[in-house]
């Protein structure tokens, strides 16, 4: 058999497609991302069969930690920065503009009033590592509650601003009871709790409901 | 000085500095090192599954407890949620003496869904159409906010359309939670399960 030569190949490959299939990748990422909140403490969300999703935007979130302490925050930097402004006026707080501005771009806020000053002069993207004490609620000073009432009163009562809370599977219902109830007292009856989503348990009515509206789809879940 | 210029621009172009025929052909690595750098930033960020929410509804509250909708006692399950996950529980809304509490869990089978769905055949059974069951539902304050929100999702699992959310614990019912705990009891109507 006589030897086959082979010939000699550049082993240089053309790397277009592969650059295509990366950028249209990249793309694809770059346009469905939205960032995961930056929340100073971590909230693992109890899990329900709800299907609705948060609503994209005018809501304001009540976070609450397992530890019991409340943070606050609104989605809209300006209406953020109109309501950090009115209690700087309200409670004689002295905040500058740039730290007006440094909470309207940051996270939700856990602190007293008079806490404000120092927690706003730390920059943004440090605070979450500042030790957040939580907003108090209780009955004898409840911050939270002015906080609700200035919230309603940048938002011109704006009817499609919603109220989420979003608590940690631990958080004892004492605190989540003093929340409602703040929230219940602002006339706040319709509220979204954030939820993970978890199945419909087979043979309930509400799995009886998806069957027959469902189809094929649903009878995937039959064990 | 304008000439000048020109000379030197014509110059340039009529002498004509031989370029060597590059090859049109780039090293792409670097840019596909970048592409994908970027896309592993992006997929690391991003959270796909949006958050979802469930829907609760306080009702206004009654100054003249006259005015609070009257729960008949057959129609009436009461759910009080306690710590560690426990669940108790009694028929009616606490107005008759003898009342007798159980306990239970969030199991999937002989937990708290097998008793609602129980007591739900036996109002329709009794009177009328399914939507006549009430469920009240007190959580203890040292109840966890999961177990709430999984009562509250049990009520959509099953269909319950009318269910409170109630704060007051009246002290027979701590008194029955003890007795529930000292000496449990098995639910007679739940027997067939």
């Amino acid at each position: 058999m006589p030897k086959v030569k082979l010939p000699r190949k550049s082993t240089a490959i053309d790397m277009t497609p592969m650059v295509d299939v990366a950028f249209l990748l990249l793309t694809f990422f770059m346009l469905t991302t939205k960032f995961k909140p930056n929340d100073p403490v971590t909230v693992v969300t109890p899990s329900s069969i709800s299907t609705k999703l948060l609503p994209e935007s005018n809501i304001a979130m009540i976070l609450i930690g397992k530890d019991g302490r409340v943070f606050f925050d609104l989605d809209n930097k300006f209406k953020k920065q109109q309501l950090m402004s009115d209690l700087n006026s309200q409670y004689h707080l002295g905040l500058t503009k740039d730290q007006i501005n440094s909470y309207a771009i940051g996270g939700p806020v856990g602190v007293p009033f008079k806490m404000l000053p120092q927690l706003l002069s730390v920059p943004a993207d440090q605070r979450n590592a500042f030790p957040q004490p939580g907003i108090p609620i209780d009955s004898a000073n409840n911050e939270l509650d002015q906080w609700i009432k200035y919230t309603l009163n940048v938002n011109n009562a704006n009817p499609d601003l919603q109220f989420v809370i979003k608590a940690d599977d631990n958080t004892k219902y004492e605190v989540v009871k003093q929340v409602l109830k703040t929230l219940k007292a602002n006339h706040l009856n319709k509220l979204h709790l954030v939820t993970n989503l978890k199945p419909i348990p087979p043979g309930t009515a509400a799995w009886r409901e998806q069957q027959a509206a469902g189809g094929a789809n649903a009878s995937k879940q039959q064990p | 000085m304008a000439d000048v210029e020109m000379k030197e621009a014509g110059g340039g172009r009529h002498q004509g500095t031989k370029s060597k025929k590059l090859s049109t052909r780039i090293d792409m690595t670097p840019m596909v090192d970048v592409a994908f750098l970027l896309i592993t930033f992006f997929m690391l960020t991003t959270t796909l599954q949006k958050p979802k929410t469930m829907n609760l509804y306080l009702p206004e509250d009654v100054k003249n407890p006259e005015e609070q909708n009257k729960v008949k006692e057959s129609q009436a399950l009461t759910i009080i949620l306690g710590k560690d996950h426990q669940v108790y529980y009694y028929y009616g809304t606490g107005q008759e003496p003898n009342e007798r509490m159980y306990k239970t869990t969030f199991a999937n089978k002989g937990g708290i869904r097998d008793v609602i769905i129980n007591k739900w055949d036996n109002v329709i059974k009794n009177s009328g159409g399914r939507d006549s069951l009430v469920a009240i539902i007190k959580p203890m304050n040292d109840a966890d906010y999961e177990d709430v929100v999984n009562i509250l999702d049990e009520m959509n699992i099953n269909g319950v359309q009318k269910y409170a959310l109630v704060d007051s614990i009246y002290d027979f019912e701590k008194n029955l939670m003890k007795e529930a705990d000292d000496h449990p009891a098995p639910d007679p109507t739940l027997s067939g399960q």
